[in-house]
């Protein structure tokens, strides 16, 4: 019994302990960010690997999901002749929670696992303490770049995503199924409201964007430099930012549009 | 450099095709383009039952949408409901005598407030009010009273077949 406690004592102790060095390692990361005024190369490197290598499988998973909520949208609409109502229940599925929440666990499965995997071999192999030992700072110049391309690129995948998906509602809904297009678009603009739905959108993605870098480059800066210590920071980025993401969004939603 | 050259069109193609969606979001799928009667005039309208009209609601003219529904509130002294109608500058030549009916669209759509010109030479002016309203058709209060009558009808006619009969 008195294991069983000591056990969960430990555990807790533990997540504390882990929680804290993520919040003096995000100190750290937003003391650093200045730094990076004069040498804005150094984001737009990241930005490649990290924005322009996921924006593929963005935007093919966004016409893809697109695709699917027109036809079963379809398919459930068409039984009470409201399937012209197909372009608001798209756009609105969208931009409210599928684009920003799929396209954070996609961004996590392809984007921060490498982040991950790339800082906690640098650490494994010592390239971090290398460049401390020539005076560069690893934080201003590996972490906070791939933070802030991060940060930069979650929000505008996420907008390619649901835009995406919408011409793929279009797509099948219009041009397979037979809805009207003027319905399809005017339903959707008379429903879609800017600043309620694609900017709250916009601001769960950019809040998304953010706890996925902060995850992705803290795990890998946290990492125990070994092979089998990145493995399990790599998987952990990609189980914690899902967690985080998804209990996020139920949190946002209850905030933006829980009174509506 | 050319690989540095390559990569940095490549981050240019992939923030413009970012902010080119977004750019699509607003326009395309919202209602921001249709957003911009903001400096139309505004009349108020009493109606004494409002229904489930909500802020926001398209104001239509024929049928065509000339404004939206700015601000509903509750009138403490008449005990009716204060809507503020916003309507497009260009399409002030509206009557004095102009009727507000609040409408659904289809049988269990969304409410919104159709106007009708009546035929006075005089305006109205920016914060005038709409005298001539009526009140949102409530499907439930037009069951009750479809039934009601229904059964008044019934025993009406029990009691002529009683008359009748003998």
């Amino acid at each position: 019994m008195i294991d069983w406690f000591q056990k969960l004592g430990r555990s807790s102790l533990a997540l504390f302990e882990r929680l804290g060095r993520g919040g003096l390692f995000l100190m750290r990361v937003f003391a650093a960010i200045p730094s990076l005024v004069p040498r804005p190369r150094l984001v737009i490197i990241q930005l490649y690997s990290v924005g322009v290598l996921s924006m593929m499988l963005i935007v093919i998973s966004g016409l893809n999901v697109g695709m699917v909520l027109g036809l079963q949208g379809y398919n459930t609409l068409v039984d009470f002749g409201a399937e012209e109502s197909l372009g608001q229940v798209v756009a609105l599925s969208l931009v409210r929670e599928l684009g920003p929440v799929v396209a954070a666990l996609l961004f996590a499965g392809r984007a921060g696992s490498a982040l991950t995997a790339e800082i906690g071999l640098m650490k494994a192999t010592e390239q971090l303490s290398g460049m401390e030992m020539m005076a560069v700072d690893p934080m201003k110049r590996v972490i906070v770049p791939r933070f802030i391309a991060a940060i930069i690129s979650m929000p505008l995948l996420a907008a390619m995503f649901s835009a995406m998906g919408i011409l793929g509602g279009y797509f099948v809904g219009v041009g397979l199924l037979g809805v009207d297009s003027g319905a399809f678009w005017s339903q959707m603009q008379g429903k879609v409201d800017f600043y309620e739905d694609i900017m709250n959108g916009l601001v769960k993605s950019v809040v998304f964007g953010f706890v996925a870098a902060w995850i992705a480059v803290f795990e890998g800066y946290d990492a125990v430099p070994t092979t089998e210590g990145v493995s399990r920071a790599t998987t952990r980025t990609v189980v914690h930012t899902a967690f985080a993401v998804l209990g996020l969004d139920f949190i946002l939603t209850a905030l933006m549009f829980g009174s509506v | 450099m050319i690989q540095k050259r390559t990569q940095e069109i490549a981050v240019g193609v992939f923030v413009a095709v970012g902010l080119a969606a977004l750019v699509m979001l607003a326009m395309k799928v919202s209602n921001l383009s249709s957003l911009s009667d903001q400096d139309g005039f505004e009349v108020i309208a009493r109606f004494e039952n409002i229904g489930g009209l909500k802020e926001r609601a398209p104001v239509t003219v024929a049928g065509v949408r000339i404004g939206r529904v700015k601000t509903v509130i509750y009138d403490d002294k008449s005990y009716d409901a204060l809507v503020t109608l916003s309507i497009a500058a260009k399409h002030n030549q509206l009557p004095e005598d102009t009727s507000a009916s609040i409408l659904t669209a289809g049988l269990l759509g969304e409410q919104y407030i159709a106007l009708e010109p009546g035929g006075a030479e005089t305006m109205l002016k920016s914060g005038g009010e709409i005298k001539l309203t009526q009140s949102a058709f409530i499907l439930e209060q037009m069951v009750g009273q479809f039934l009601f009558n229904k059964a008044a009808e019934g025993t009406g006619e029990s009691k002529a077949a009683e008359g009748a009969g003998p």
